[in-house]
C-alpha cells in the first residue's frame, strides 16, 4: 500500500501545473451551454492545445499517437486540470474515450492513420451511435440494419442518445449486420460520416434545458464496408472494448471537482448562516468522508489496472455505482445550502443539481451496474 | 503510487486467516458465544506467540516491527472471524503494559465505550486515556463497575463509574476498530452470496432474482468504498480520514449486516446463524472511539478549516 508519488511522477504533475499556469489565460471565454457550435469550437480549440503541448491522448498507446503515459500520470493530469480548472473533454468525450481508444485497439493501420490523429488534434468530433430507442439497456436488442451493396452498407433505422450528434463529424454506429443470428452476433461496428445523405439529426431538449443529445434518422445512408472495425458481426465484442474504457475512466476527474464544490458549499454555508444548522453541517461532513473515500477507491482501481496494462478493470462499476449517487446527493445538500436560491435557473449548482439525475441512468443505469457487480464480481447466476 | 497490497502484506493477511480458521473456526465461535464472550486465556496468548499484539512494536522491543497498514490487515481478519476479546486495547497497551505484547496479559481500555468497559471482569488491566496518554488503572480501583446485561453475547459490558471520562477520538484505536468492521462488512458479503447461490425458491437459487442480487450489490460496493477509505487511513495516519473510514466501515458492517439477515430471510432471524453475531457486534463497535455524529463533525471541521 504505497500512496506516494514517485519522483518521476511528481516531475510530471510539476511539468503540467506549470504548463496550466500559462496556458489556461489564453483560452477563450467559456460559451453558453446551450450554444453547441461554440461548445465545440471551445472543446475543440482546448484539444489543439493539448496536442501542441504534447499532452493529447496521454494515456494512448505510443503507436497511435499517444503519449503511453501509465494510468497513475493518467491520474495526475485528471487532477491537475480539474484543480487548475482546466475544460473537460467536452464534445471531444467520444473521439478521445470511445471510439479513438477502440479504434486504437481493434482498426487496421489504415484505419487508425485516418481516423486517430485528427482526433488527437481537436480536428474531428466523434458522437455514439449505440442505443435506440426501444432498446435503452438492453444495447444489444438494437435494430438499425445495415445491409451490404458491392463495397457499401447500406444503413436503415434510429439511434437515440446520441450526445454531441449535432456538431461531430463521425459518428461509432452499431448495426445489425446479420438479422438471423442471436442477438449479440450479427452486430458490426462502423465509422460513420455525419454529413452522409440519409442522416437526420432531432435534438433532444433534457430536464436540465439544453440539448445535450439527440435522436438520429438513417434512412438508406451509404458507408464504405472499409469503415468498419473489427470482423463482421464481431461489432458486441469491440463494443465490449469500448464500454469498458468508458466505466473505466470517464468519471475519474469529476471526483476531484465534486470534492471542490464540496468546499465551495461548506464556505457559502459558514457565509449564509446554514453551517450552524447540525444536520445540514453533518450531511457536509458525511459527503466529504464519501468523497475522500471515492478519491481513494479510484487510485485503488488506477493501482490495479496499472498490473493489466491498463485496461480498465470490473471495479469501474463498483465505482460507477457509488459515484452517481453521491454526486446526486451533492447537489441535493448543494440545494439545502443554498436555500430559496436553489430555485434560481442561472445558479451553476441548480444546473448542476439537474444534469446530476443522468448519472444513474447514463452509462449504464445503476440497476444493470448492479447486475454486473452480482453476476460478474460476485457469480451470482444471471436470471430475472 | 501503488495501492495495492505488496506480497508480504498479502502473506501476512493469509497467514493470520489461516491461523483464525484453525484456532477459531466455527465451533470455538459458538463456544465464545456460550461463555458469554469470556476471553480464552490460551488463545490470547497463542495471539501474542503469533506477534498479533505486538505487531507495531520496534524489533528491539521483541516486537514484529511493522506498521499501521499490516495492523489493519490483522485486526480486519479478526473481525471477519468475529473473533472476541479486547483486541484493540490489548494491542495499543503493547509496550506500556507488562505482558500485553506476548499475550499474557488481558487489556480493556476504560474510555471508549463511554461510561462502560467491555471485557472488565476478563481485564487484568484496564487503560484509561486522557488526552492523548494513557494511564493504567486495575479493576480493582473501578469497583463502581456494574455489569449489565450485554447486546453482544461476543462482548460482556459493565458500566463504569462516573468519574472515568470519554476519551478524545484515539486515531490507532479508531482505525483499528474499523478495520475489525471492515472485515466483517467483508463477511457477511461473502456469507449472503453463497446463500443466495445454494438456497432454492421458485425453482431457481434466490440469487437469481434481481431484488436479492441489487442486495447482495450494495453490500459488495459499501465494503470497497469502506475498505478504500480504511487501508488509505492506514497509510496517511490522517486523523481526517481515520474519522471518515470510521464512519463508513460502521455503516458497512451494519448495513451489510442487516441485508444479509435479509437474504437468509427467516433463517436469519434465528440464533443459529451467524448473522446476528456480526451485527450485534457491529452495532456495539459503531459506538466504540468515534460516533457516526463525532466522525462527520470532524469531517465538516476539515472542511471548514480548509477554507
Amino acid at each position: 500500500m504505497d500512496l506516494t508519488y514517485t519522483e518521476e511522477e511528481e516531475a510530471f504533475r510539476a511539468r503540467l501545473r506549470a504548463w496550466l499556469a500559462v496556458s489556461l489565460p489564453e483560452l477563450p471565454p467559456k460559451p453558453d451551454p446551450l450554444d453547441w457550435p461554440g461548445r465545440r469550437a471551445y472543446d475543440t480549440a482546448w484539444q489543439r492545445m493539448l496536442y501542441d503541448a504534447g499532452y493529447a491522448g496521454l494515456h494512448w498507446p505510443v503507436d497511435a499517437g499517444g503519449q503511453g503515459a501509465t494510468p497513475t500520470q493518467h491520474l495526475i493530469y485528471l487532477e491537475e486540470t480539474e484543480r487548475a480548472g482546466a475544460p473537460y473533454v467536452g464534445a471531444n468525450f467520444v473521439g478521445l474515450l470511445h471510439a479513438g481508444p477502440t479504434i486504437a485497439a481493434e482498426g487496421t493501420a489504415e484505419q487508425r492513420a485516418r481516423w486517430l490523429p485528427p482526433v488527437l488534434r481537436g480536428d474531428e468530433v466523434w458522437c455514439q451511435g449505440f442505443s435506440e430507442p426501444d432498446a435503452g439497456s438492453d444495447l444489444a436488442s438494437l435494430r438499425t440494419k445495415a445491409v451490404r451493396d458491392g463495397d457499401s452498407y447500406v444503413i436503415s433505422g434510429a439511434k437515440i442518445w446520441t450526445s454531441h450528434a449535432e456538431v461531430a463529424d463521425w459518428c461509432e454506429l452499431l448495426v445489425r449486420t446479420d438479422p438471423g443470428a442471436p442477438k449479440h452476433r450479427g452486430i458490426s461496428w462502423l465509422a460513420m460520416p455525419m454529413d452522409a445523405p440519409g442522416v437526420t439529426v432531432r435534438p433532444l431538449r433534457t430536464l436540465a434545458g439544453s440539448a445535450e443529445f439527440a435522436e438520429m434518422f438513417l434512412d438508406e445512408v451509404r458507408v464504405p464496408v472499409a469503415n468498419r472495425v473489427g470482423e463482421e458481426n464481431d461489432g458486441w465484442r469491440v463494443t465490449m472494448v469500448t464500454l469498458s474504457f468508458e466505466r473505466g475512466t470517464a468519471f475519474v476527474g469529476e471526483v476531484v471537482a465534486c470534492r471542490r464544490t464540496l468546499g465551495e458549499l461548506a464556505r457559502t454555508a459558514r457565509r449564509n448562516g446554514r453551517w450552524d444548522d447540525p444536520v445540514l453541517r453533518r450531511r457536509l461532513g458525511r459527503l466529504n468522508a464519501e468523497f475522500s473515500a471515492l478519491w481513494r477507491l479510484t487510485q485503488w482501481n488506477v493501482s490495479e489496472s496499472q498490473s493489466t496494462g491498463g485496461v480498465p478493470g470490473i471495479g469501474g462499476s463498483v465505482f460507477k455505482l457509488r459515484y452517481s449517487h453521491a454526486r446526486q446527493e451533492l447537489y441535493e445538500a448543494a440545494a439545502e445550502v443554498l436555500g430559496p436560491d436553489a430555485v434560481d435557473l442561472d445558479h451553476e449548482w441548480t444546473a448542476d443539481r439537474l444534469s446530476s439525475l443522468s448519472y444513474t441512468i447514463a452509462a449504464g443505469t445503476s440497476q444493470i451496474q448492479q447486475n454486473i457487480v452480482a453476476e460478474r464480481i460476485l457469480g451470482l447466476p444471471k436470471g430475472r | 503510487m501503488d495501492f495495492r497490497l505488496t506480497g508480504d502484506q498479502r502473506a501476512l493477511r493469509s497467514g493470520v486467516r489461516e491461523l483464525l480458521a484453525g484456532r477459531f473456526g466455527r465451533d470455538a465461535l459458538r463456544a465464545a458465544v456460550d461463555r458469554e464472550g469470556t476471553v480464552d486465556r490460551e488463545l490470547w496468548r497463542q495471539l501474542g506467540e503469533a506477534g498479533f499484539f505486538a505487531l507495531r512494536l520496534p524489533e528491539a522491543e521483541g516486537g514484529v516491527g511493522l506498521g499501521l497498514p499490516e495492523a489493519v490487515l490483522a485486526f480486519e481478519e479478526a473481525g471477519r472471524a468475529l473473533l472476541n476479546g479486547p483486541l484493540v486495547a490489548t494491542h495499543l497497551a503493547a509496550g506500556i503494559v507488562p505482558g500485553a505484547a506476548e499475550g499474557g496479559t488481558v487489556v480493556t481500555c476504560a474510555t471508549q465505550l463511554r461510561g462502560h468497559i467491555p471485557h472488565f471482569a476478563d481485564a487484568d488491566v484496564a487503560l484509561v486515556l486522557y488526552d492523548r496518554s494513557w494511564r493504567v488503572r486495575y479493576p480493582k480501583d473501578l469497583p463502581s463497575a456494574r455489569a449489565v446485561r450485554s447486546m453482544d453475547p461476543l462482548t460482556p459490558v459493565h458500566r463504569s463509574s462516573p468519574d472515568i471520562p470519554t476519551a478524545p477520538p484515539h486515531p490507532d484505536g479508531t482505525l483499528l476498530t474499523a478495520a475489525e468492521q471492515l472485515g466483517s462488512a467483508a463477511r457477511t458479503t461473502e456469507a449472503a452470496v453463497q446463500y443466495a447461490k445454494e438456497r432454492q425458491q421458485f425453482g431457481q437459487p434466490v440469487g437469481g432474482f434481481q431484488a436479492v442480487k441489487h442486495l447482495c450489490a450494495q453490500m459488495l460496493v459499501r465494503t470497497e468504498v469502506a475498505r478504500s477509505a480504511v487501508y488509505a487511513a492506514a497509510v496517511t495516519g490522517d486523523l481526517t480520514e481515520i474519522a471518515g473510514a470510521k464512519l463508513l466501515a460502521d455503516e458497512a458492517a451494519v448495513r451489510n449486516a442487516r441485508d444479509c439477515l435479509q437474504v437468509y430471510g427467516g433463517m436469519g432471524f434465528t440464533w443459529e446463524a451467524d448473522v446476528h453475531l456480526h451485527l450485534k457486534r457491529a452495532w456495539l463497535r459503531a459506538q466504540m472511539w468515534l460516533t457516526a455524529a463525532e466522525s462527520e463533525e470532524i469531517q465538516a471541521d476539515a472542511l471548514a478549516s480548509a477554507l
